[in-house]
């Protein structure tokens, strides 16, 4: 009679205290590095995998491949010339750096935004959700096999794109939030084309549902695969969709209302189950909410206004000694940026939590032993990591 | 709110004056070392700060000293606390909370190699975390130059022209300065 | 932007500690027998690359080009942010395959290296056992304004700043970063340029082997590996 379950009869046993005698020399367990060259990886990271079987009983990450030292770099640059660069320490969502350091900077210098830049800063934050989703989703399917999803949703994040092209200039860093405001208006037309894009999101994603999350072989690799335990959700500082799968319906958007959230109706989709499936539930009906709210916000959009405050002259920008701290939800939790500044023109001190840093170091390390060879790639796209975020 | 958590922790604490410039919800309170771990663990179990945000670090050079920044969340009340810790810059010894937040000893790693800040006891400390055959000082001190570093490391190409705004425009509007 | 510090000096004197399990050591094997072990030697083949010949008749050498101009396949190896705009190229909208050009897993089977952005020095050297593993004809294109000058990160203690100091590039596109329609006009060029026989950046690196070598060594401080990764 064929079993699902493996045989580990010839497995090693773990001491008294529950955790393996890991000792290479006997033979029976073997040094694997997954990455950083590797298509199951989610970026450029690479996890030390110490496997016996096709068991990983020891995991380790290994970061810094993408290391640019902006926290540096910014200390040398005043505080407009940080603007350009801050958008870079994320690809898939660029735009959550550029508020965070816009807002902080704000914070810090007393600047009053105007509610047609907040409208804005809200929209392009929605976009950008929708935009990083796309990808983890495609990601998802891509780790487990299904291909096809990946391509369609590409497309879908594409489309997407154009609208970025058309209201910023660019496809993938904006550098459109910049302190003090945004950089433009709303084009002509454009919500008619955005409606259209959403729409075409939509018939996208109903076909997603079909061949994905209702698909037999998906359902069963991922239930009850890589269980976080919500106990551990303090103490390991998970935040975003990875909370939210456990129930506990963590959302900076609802727990402490930022720039237009609080006159916005939408609700925070919670599972209890707290594996990849529920993870990856989350985030497809977050992409339902990102789709309404990005209609509502089109609705709601004031017909006009200024979109800068004033600003004292750039190039002699002082800021008053003070520090402070600036969090928003992206799509993998909470962003935020810390910023000290000492009464001169440049930042004493920028850091920038992403939320990445705690899910893919201390919970992924501790998420791995146990787990099947194959279900390692499908686990990191899980938990969405990211990695500039951990060593910027 | 913040106001009523920080008076029943003052006299006991011996806590500095609560920094309450920045931001609705947020603030910031100095904080002696020996006290840092009690005033933690009372954050935590009984205020119910139970998200620890970031462990940072701040070089303030001119002063010779370094400061840690705990910054801990309070999801229930929406309060986010900020607790400034000044460590001497030469003889930089940080405790280790991992045992309160494992995910902490991720941030000691790195301030460890950032900063050069050492913290006793904390699992893997000493391994390398982003650098990787780094011989230099810890490049977040700043007196660390990264623009010197750079430039004695790596040549740049001919025919790079770099251009400072402030002279730029100062060479448009006041050609005569 | 603040001045430069005058005074800053790099410190050069301070070597880095050769790691204890790279260093030379006698094993006893399971049956009995003692061995010296030399860890950062490649028992396999220890011989630096050599430069590939072109064969005598241009006509059969054009003809070996066309083959190789009308198959790029690229490694999937994302080293920068670059390789965000890679995944829009396998989809229908930008559709790469139709020029010949496709992902592989695994550098055996690529023959076309993408430095997608900047290289930290810890990626630095991965690209560089990458690029030694590759099969030849091999081909690098250094993708973004980061290679070609340091771009963004000029001022940055971490990346390097020309790409072609470690690795013979054979084309540039430059952007930050470059659009899909970017790169499909870069893999044209690269197109172009191995058709006409100009694309001899494996021949080059085996040429200057050693100046190779020794700028990679100059940043790579913990050097762990054999001198050439066959």
């Amino acid at each position: 009679m064929f079993s699902f379950q493996p045989d580990r009869s010839q497995y090693p046993a773990p001491g008294p205290d529950g955790k393996l005698e890991i000792d290479l020399e006997t033979g029976q367990y073997l040094k694997l590095w997954q990455g950083p060259n590797h298509p199951g990886m989610t970026g450029n990271m690479s996890v030390e995998l110490t496997v016996c079987g096709d068991e990983v009983v020891e995991g380790k990450t290994h970061v810094g491949y993408l290391h640019r030292g902006f926290e540096k770099l910014m200390e040398r640059r005043s505080f407009i010339q940080c603007f350009p660069i801050v958008c870079r320490i994320c690809v898939p969502e660029p735009d959550f750096n550029e508020y965070c350091y816009a807002a902080a900077v704000e914070n810090l210098a007393g600047i009053e935004v105007p509610e047609y830049a907040n409208w804005m800063r809200t929209l392009i934050l929605e976009m950008g959700r929708f935009n990083s989703y796309m990808m983890a989703i495609g990601g998802m399917s891509g780790a487990l096999g299904l291909g096809v999803v990946g391509q369609w949703l590409t497309y879908v994040r594409d489309i997407m794109l154009d609208r970025f092209e058309e209201l910023t200039g660019a496809r993938i860093y904006h550098m459109f939030i910049l302190p003090g405001g945004v950089r433009g208006h709303l084009p002509e037309g454009f919500k008619d084309r955005m409606e259209e894009v959403l729409k075409t999101a939509e018939r996208y994603l109903a076909d997603v549902d079909k061949v994905m999350f209702s698909n037999a072989v998906y359902k069963r690799r991922t239930k009850g695969v890589g269980y976080i335990d919500p106990k551990l959700f303090e103490p390991y500082g998970v935040t975003g969709p990875n909370a939210r799968a456990g129930g506990v319906a963590k959302d900076v958007r609802k727990d402490a209302p930022y720039l237009v959230y609080d006159q916005l109706d939408f609700e925070v989709p919670t599972e209890t189950a707290s594996d990849i499936w529920a993870r990856t539930n989350v985030r497809r009906r977050d992409i339902d909410v990102s789709i309404d709210l990005i209609r509502q916000i089109l609705k709601k959009f004031p017909k006009g206004g200024e979109v800068m405050a004033e600003i004292p002259n750039v190039l002699h920008w002082k800021i008053p000694r003070g520090e402070t701290y600036i969090k928003g939800e992206s799509s993998r939790g909470e962003y935020g940026y810390y910023l000290v500044t000492d009464g001169s023109g440049y930042p004493r001190r920028v850091n920038v939590r992403g939320p990445s840093y705690t899910h893919a170091m201390a919970l992924l390390e501790l998420l791995i032993p146990g787990t099947n060879i194959s279900d390692v790639a499908a686990l990191m796209v899980s938990l969405h990591t990211y990695p500039p975020e951990i060593e910027r | 709110m913040m106001q009523a958590i920080y008076d029943r922790l003052k006299d006991r604490f011996q806590l500095g004056a609560l920094d309450v410039r920045s931001r609705k919800g947020l603030a910031f309170v100095d904080l002696r070392r020996e006290f840092l771990r009690p005033v933690l663990t009372e954050l935590r179990d009984v205020e119910g700060f139970t998200h620890l945000i970031l462990l940072t670090a701040v070089d303030w050079i001119e002063d010779e000293r370094f400061q840690l920044t705990y910054l801990l969340n309070n999801r229930q009340k929406n309060l986010d606390l900020g607790l400034r810790l000044r460590l001497d810059r030469n003889l930089a010894i940080g405790e280790t909370i991992h045992d309160l937040w494992p995910t902490a000893a991720t941030y000691q790693r790195e301030l460890r190699e950032m900063f050069g800040i050492a913290f006793p006891g904390s699992p893997r400390v000493d391994e390398e975390f982003i650098l990787e055959g780094w011989t230099d000082m810890p490049p977040y001190r700043r007196d660390f130059d990264t623009l010197a570093y750079s430039q004695q490391t790596h040549a740049d190409r001919e025919g790079r022209e770099t251009s400072d705004p402030r002279e730029f425009m100062k060479q448009i509007l006041y050609p005569k300065d | 932007m603040k001045h430069m510090d005058p005074n800053f000096r790099k410190d050069t004197k301070t070597e880095f500690p050769q790691r204890e399990e790279l260093k030379p050591r006698k094993v006893t094997t399971p049956d009995g027998q003692v061995i010296d072990i030399e860890p950062l030697q490649d028992y396999f083949c220890q011989e630096p690359p050599k430069v590939h010949q072109k064969s005598y008749f241009k006509i059969v050498e054009d003809f070996y080009n066309w083959c190789r101009a009308e198959s790029l396949w690229i490694l999937a190896f994302g080293t920068g942010c670059g390789a965000i705009e890679m995944r829009p190229l396998m989809t229908p909208r930008f559709d790469a395959y139709r020029y010949g050009i496709q992902w592989r897993a695994t550098p055996r089977q690529a023959n076309l290296l993408m430095i997608s952005g900047y290289l930290s020095v810890k990626t630095l050297k991965r690209a560089i056992r990458t690029y030694e593993q590759m099969q030849g004809p091999k081909y690098v294109v250094g993708l973004g304004s980061c290679t070609i000058n340091g771009g963004m990160y000029w001022d940055s203690y971490n990346t390097i700043k020309k790409l072609e100091e470690y690795l013979p590039v054979d084309l540039y596109i430059a952007g930050c970063m470059p659009r899909p329609e970017a790169l499909l006009a870069g893999f044209m060029e690269l197109k172009k340029k191995i058709k006409a026989g100009n694309a001899e950046g494996a021949n080059k690196y085996a040429e200057k082997f050693d100046w190779y070598k020794a700028n990679q060594k100059a940043v790579i401080k913990d050097w762990d590996m054999p001198d050439y990764n066959w």
